[in-house]
């Protein structure tokens, strides 16, 4: 690329502000808005609690929270990238389906896992009621194992559901890695082994960073689970603070500083790797052709790729079976159920598909204009993820019915027609809600897809005559048309699970899956919440194949 | 993929707004309570009346929502468990004051506010569940400390508002210190985390787990009706209720209530609701349904309920328990209740 045509290119998009930067910026904003909100609340009244939460609730569960993410990002970390590297360096007899199956976990909310295996572990459950009867021993008083209410069980737990998240971006990155360079590290002598650790595993760092920052935000997230297994982590004591003591001030001062720790925890990360470059070259790489296992070791490689979908997926997923046929004679669907299906899919569709147009708003400006400002606005669009549902919750409820409520009056007022709480009551405001959370996976994807094709493109492109829209939708659009639909389908899984966030700001008379599923669980009608637990998982399947298609059509 | 998704967004769009038929009359609930407990008491109503109910369940955050929407908000009715939650409802004023005399003639006056800014509608217990086969009769809640209880015991969260009463109850009879200590010895006496529901408590005593486990009253009713399925009933089947009481006190019994919104837009509805919710067939259908404690004196318990034997309301008032709350709160966290160590 000649100096000069960047140069110009430069001064181009110095001179004036497209319309791509602002409307990330308007994406920023709206993002920013209830995190905004939130630190307001934090600094509106702090009093005397502050120095409670300070000595007795944040040590403790500052500390819980770093141990069962730091558990957690080494299980999902191990777990993720050893299977993407199995099914990406090896060919083995049923590599094709544990290529997507190891997927699978993802349909599953953190919260189902931790009630199945509290159920199938119980000392009244299948698995040790079989070594009872192998052992001989009648009743659990006799002969059980210990408890998996512990910080342990939780780790496990959450690695095995979460690794997809590590599994997909890894993944991805090896089999974009090419072939080139692997075969430049094994002319010098590094043996296949060694090759995953000396070249494979750190050009995939930053790949492996984005899955696993994905799958600790979901920790961070997690209030169910949590509940089950009797860990206090920073997001219980969010809740404690809240609704126990009725003090929403210390609840936020506590998600802020849980804000502050996430991007810490960011920044450190980009800071270790900021001497680092990672460019893949513009021609399109050869694939690493994966080596052919035989016999025992072709077993071996089967047994390893589907022992995370058993424990991550099959598991919960029989448990949910078992539990749905047991307690219901097969009578259908109920309608609320079908009702509450109909909403998910509906909403979590809208919701992503304003996380794609905003996701690619954001991560195009960077491209067009790369610099402090469009940098920013993609940091900062970012943030939604990195704060608990609930209290993202909060920060959107409140500037959305001051809106509502404005316009209601204005409304009254000026035509002597209510409109009611328009957002709110629309369910506008849940998509608001998931769109400013989810934000940071389109983001991040969309980022990482554009950031692959070489900027001689666009100059290529700009050179023959295209306008910046031309560029766009002839080049930019099918060349990242795999990471916009990866991140799609993420986000929709994800939408999809959402539970706190959607029981706040849900109209009345609406139900979602997961609210429903919510609901009976409280009530401790399981027979109903086995059904919508299994359509949760059922309907976030879907997605899932069409997520494994991707990433082995971006091969082909 | 996206068109279809879009279309699909659109049609339920649609739809959400068409859910809400053109009812005559209606009555909108916020609850932090789950709906389906008591939707076959608010069917009987429309029944009866006419009058559509629409409800939505907000676990946490009703006051928040509802104070956010202030004078546009559709909200009516407010609903919630836990004394000391229905009178945050009143303290964060979005309650308005209601006089009837059919609920005054129906709900006993310890039991509502007496300027109508709240109302009980049905109690339950703190009680004890113990294993069948165990020796014991009785039991108070100072007892619960005792050390030959050591690792046997299981209980949900200490901040759970259902424990957090019962703490700020001891705190309110014994004063702090000695409230500390007997709240370090239940800590001791841990079985398994402070994790999950009541219900796990039953499930725990079946599963060998622990021998005793504190829990609500009406939960027993729910697993041994078998209303929760075969397993639960199981469950149920493992265990006796003990009504245990403090000592040379009565037994702690907490409410479930509702208030009127402050800027309700169906009042009238509302408040016929409210008084249809205090009615002798309703108060029925509430201890028949959910086991509760009926507040209205024309209906009885359930037989279920019935064989814990008599319950006998601590004298203490609610609202003497009341101040105590956050510190019990608080109280939790400085021992580290919810962490488990033994």
């Amino acid at each position: 690329m000649s100096a000069i045509a960047a140069g110009r290119l430069k001064a181009q998009s110095a001179s004036r502000i497209s319309p791509w930067a602002v409307t990330a910026f308007a994406v920023a904003a709206l993002v920013l808005l209830p995190v905004a909100t939130i630190a307001l609340i934090a600094v509106a009244d702090t009093g005397t609690l502050w120095n409670h939460v300070l000595v007795h609730v944040l040590p403790q569960s500052t500390w819980n929270t770093l141990v069962l993410m730091a558990g957690t990002g080494i299980v999902a970390v191990a777990v993720g990238t050893g299977a993407a590297w199995l099914v990406s360096a090896y060919d083995f007899r049923g590599r094709g389906v544990v290529e997507w199956a190891l997927l699978l976990p993802l349909a599953v909310p953190t919260y189902i896992m931790a009630y199945a295996y509290l159920d199938i572990l119980s000392p009244l459950g299948p698995i040790q009621g079989a070594i009872r009867w192998v052992l001989g021993f009648q009743s659990p008083r006799q002969f059980r194992l210990p408890d998996i209410r512990s910080m342990w069980a939780a780790v496990l737990i959450f690695g095995f559901v979460l690794y997809p998240y590590v599994y997909l971006t890894a993944r991805a990155m090896f089999l974009t890695q090419s072939a080139n360079l692997l075969e430049a590290a094994r002319t010098l002598g590094v043996g296949r082994g060694k090759l995953f650790w000396r070249v494979a595993l750190p050009l995939a760092r930053p790949a492996i960073a984005v899955g696993t920052a994905l799958a600790l935000m979901e920790v961070l997230n997690d209030v169910g689970a949590a509940q089950f297994l009797g860990i206090r982590t920073l997001t219980a004591s969010v809740y404690t603070t809240w609704v126990v003591r009725a003090d929403l001030a210390g609840a936020a001062q506590i998600a802020v500083s849980m804000l502050v720790f996430v991007m810490a925890l960011v920044l450190l990360e980009r800071l270790a790797r900021r001497n680092q470059r990672y460019a893949a070259s513009a021609q399109r790489p050869r694939p690493m052709p994966p080596q052919r296992l035989r016999s025992w070791k072709s077993l071996v490689a089967l047994g390893l790729g589907v022992l995370p979908v058993v424990i991550g997926f099959v598991g919960p997923a029989l448990y949910l079976i078992v539990a749905a046929v047991k307690r219901m004679d097969f009578a259908g669907l109920s309608t609320p159920l079908l009702r509450a299906a109909l909403n998910t899919v509906s909403v979590s569709a809208l919701a992503t598909l304003a996380v794609l147009m905003a996701g690619f708003a954001v991560a195009y400006a960077a491209r067009l204009q790369p610099g402090r400002a469009t940098g920013l606005a993609a940091r900062v669009a970012t943030l939604g993820y990195a704060v608990p549902g609930t209290v993202l919750a909060i920060g959107i409820l409140i500037p959305v019915a001051w809106f509502d409520r404005s316009l209601d009056g204005v409304m009254r007022a000026s035509f002597g027609w209510s409109t009611g709480l328009l957002l709110l009551g629309s369910g506008a405001a849940l998509v608001y809600a998931y769109a400013a959370r989810f934000l940071a996976i389109s983001v991040g994807g969309i980022e990482a897809g554009l950031s692959r094709l070489p900027l001689s493109y666009d100059h290529a492109s700009r050179t023959l005559g295209q306008s910046a829209g031309g560029t766009l939708v002839r080049v930019h659009l099918p060349l990242t048309h795999t990471a916009l639909t990866a991140a799609g389908l993420l986000v929709f899984v994800d939408c999809m699970k959402e539970l706190p966030a959607t029981l706040l700001l849900r109209p009345l008379n609406f139900e979602s899956l997961s609210t429903l599923l919510y609901g009976e669980a409280v009530r401790g009608t399981y027979e109903d919440a086995a059904i919508a637990a299994l359509l949760i998982v059922a309907i976030g399947i879907l997605p899932v194949i069409l997520l494994a298609r991707t990433g082995r059509l971006s091969r082909d | 993929m996206l068109k279809i998704a879009k279309t699909l967004g659109l049609v339920s769009l649609l739809a959400m707004g068409a859910a809400v038929p053109a009812f005559a009359e209606e009555v909108n609930i916020y609850t932090t309570r789950e709906p389906g407990l008591i939707q076959p008491i608010l069917d009987a109503f429309t029944a009866e009346t006419g009058v559509k109910v629409n409800t939505v369940f907000l676990e946490n955050g009703l006051i928040e929502r509802v104070q956010a929407e202030g004078g546009s908000s559709p909200a009516d009715i407010l609903m919630t468990v836990d004394f000391g939650a229905l009178i945050d409802l009143v303290n964060a004023g979005i309650t308005q004051p209601v006089k009837s005399e059919a609920l005054e003639a129906n709900i006993p006056a310890a039991l509502r506010d007496a300027d109508g800014n709240w109302f009980a509608l049905s109690g339950r217990a703190r009680v004890v569940y113990a294993a069948k086969e165990l020796e014991l009769d009785s039991i108070t809640y100072e007892q619960l400390s005792d050390e030959k209880w050591r690792g046997k015991l299981c209980i949900r969260s200490g901040q759970h508002p259902y424990n957090t009463a019962l703490i700020a109850a001891y705190m309110a009879k014994h004063g702090e210190e000695a409230t500390r200590t007997w709240l370090e010895g239940v800590k001791a006496n841990q079985a398994r985390a402070a994790a999950g529901g009541d219900r796990d408590g039953a499930r725990d005593i079946a599963a060998g787990i622990c021998d005793i486990a504190v829990a609500n009253s009406y939960y027993f009713g729910l697993m041994a009706s078998g209303k929760g399925g075969e397993e639960q009933k199981a469950w149920a089947d493992a265990i006796k209720v003990i009504v245990p009481t403090f000592e040379g006190g009565g037994t702690l019994v907490n409410v479930s209530g509702a208030a009127v919104a402050a800027h309700a837009p169906n009042k009238d509805e509302a408040v016929k609701l409210l008084e249809y919710l205090a009615s002798e067939p309703a108060q029925k259908l509430y201890a028949e349904a959910n086991f509760e404690f009926p507040v209205n004196a024309k209906a009885e318990v359930h037989p279920i309920i019935a064989t814990m034997g008599t319950v006998t309301p601590d004298s203490m008032a609610l609202s003497d328990v009341l101040p105590f709350r956050k510190r019990a709160s608080e109280l939790v966290d400085e021992i580290s209740f919810d962490t488990f160590s033994n």
